[in-house]
């Protein structure tokens, strides 16, 4: 694989070819947050938190999205792109009702967390409070809309891990919704297989074991990485 | 020195946080020396006093009479501080945001079950309640924020650690998680 050379936060770093910028700071120990991001997941680019500036580049680029090229000049800790990644989480916190304090993940939320890390005490913007129904028609789990911040891990590993591709998404910006079987009842759904995938890779508290009550829900995200690991061990007797 | 004259208040909340601050236990008898308890609903006192130096309020703003209560306190304080979630996002408190207050007491006391509470003999009248509950930091100006539901009494040590202390109340990371 071809070495490249770019500039990170003023220092010279070599990477490989085909390495997308969140790769390559993270290789580094710079630590970019994200949301959406998961490793062995498909990138959807969608939560903005891994904005950082490129040199000539008119705006703002996501890192996870974004290959490392030769020459490149980033920035990934400026004064503005700090205060946008604090603006985009009081956002998520504003436009759903979150309530920490009665959410099956208090103390292990990545939305929590990250909130913490970027030095939010509070949310300037106004809360909306819409009132989202929460779909418990499945049996052993549920899906509260309240507390979904629209990642699509659950879409995506259904459709690239399990082969289900149970979840959609319906609707366009704030009205946007996960759905199953394309907008019934999750109970109802004859493509989901209960494996609870979605469940263990959601960052909140909207995809749950139920049951589970206040700070129960712990997920374990390690399958994945073992899963597709094993595929690929799979794949490489095969072809010998 | 004189001692750091502290006022606390409850709004709409569950007074979760000022149990959390009597969580301090030992530790308060540490700072009895250099803080003076001058409001709120652990001592008793009938007024704010003109002169507070930190007032701690707990609970989000949903009627009347806390509106009048938290501007009264900022009016009269040099610090003021959103205590626990429910001063901070509104939490468990502003639930009730998902309807109207028409829509709320219809449900409450017409709809559900028992009866329509009603004035005590004088005649007052219960605080009637705002149409939104808001967090303190929509309605007055806020100068510092611990997290939590409740905040833990580490939490409430730190701040009034930093206050003794003269720095600004900023809580670390793990510190200042909602929830």
């Amino acid at each position: 694989m071809a070495a490249i050379t770019l500039t990170i936060n003023n220092e010279l770093i070599g990477a490989r070819q085909g390495q997308t910028i969140l790769d390559v700071a993270r290789e580094r120990g710079i630590d970019i947050p994200t949301l959406c991001h998961l490793e062995g997941l498909e990138e959807v680019g969608g939560c903005r938190l891994c904005l950082v500036e490129l040199q000539g580049s008119p705006r703002p680029v996501p890192a996870c999205v974004t290959k490392a090229a030769e020459g490149m000049e980033i920035t990934t800790h400026s004064d503005k792109l700090v205060e946008y990644r604090k603006m985009l989480v009081e956002l998520l916190l504003a436009e759903r009702t979150h309530t920490c304090s009665i959410c099956v993940q208090n103390g292990n939320c990545e939305l929590q967390t990250l909130a913490a890390k970027l030095g939010i005490d509070h949310v300037r913007f106004d809360y909306l409070h819409q009132q989202l129904p929460m779909d418990a028609s499945r049996e052993r789990f549920a899906l509260d809309h309240n507390r979904c911040v629209l990642c699509l891990r659950c879409v995506r590993v259904c459709d690239a891990v399990e082969g289900a591709h149970t979840w959609d998404v319906r609707g366009r910006g704030s009205t946007s919704r996960i759905v199953a079987d394309l907008d019934r009842p999750w109970g109802g759904s004859t493509s989901c297989t209960d494996c609870g995938k979605c469940v263990q890779l959601c960052p909140t508290g909207a995809l749950f074991r139920k049951g589970a009550t206040v700070g129960e829900m712990i997920k374990e995200r390690g399958f994945l990485n073992r899963i597709l690991e094993r595929r690929r061990l799979a794949a490489q007797r095969r072809s010998a | 020195m004189s001692r750091i004259r502290l006022a606390t208040a409850w709004l709409g909340g569950c007074s979760g946080c000022h149990m959390s601050f009597l969580d301090l236990g030992e530790q308060l008898v540490a700072l009895s020396g250099s803080i003076e308890m001058v409001y709120g609903p652990l001592v008793d006192a009938k007024q704010v006093p003109d002169d507070v130096d930190v007032a701690l309020i707990e609970g989000a703003v949903a009627n009347m009479e806390n509106l009048e209560l938290l501007q009264e306190m900022r009016h009269k304080s040099k610090l003021l501080i959103s205590f626990g979630d429910c001063a901070i996002t509104g939490n468990v408190t502003s639930l009730r945001n998902f309807f109207s207050v028409d829509d709320l007491l219809t449900a409450v006391y017409q709809a559900g079950p028992g009866s329509i509470p009603r004035s005590d003999e004088d005649g007052a009248v219960l605080p009637e309640l705002l149409p939104r509950v808001l967090p303190l930091h929509q309605v007055v100006e806020v100068d510092a924020f611990i997290p939590g539901c409740p905040p833990e009494p580490e939490r409430i040590l730190a701040a009034i650690t930093a206050i003794m202390e003269g720095r600004p109340v900023q809580l670390n990371e793990d510190q200042r998680t909602f929830g």
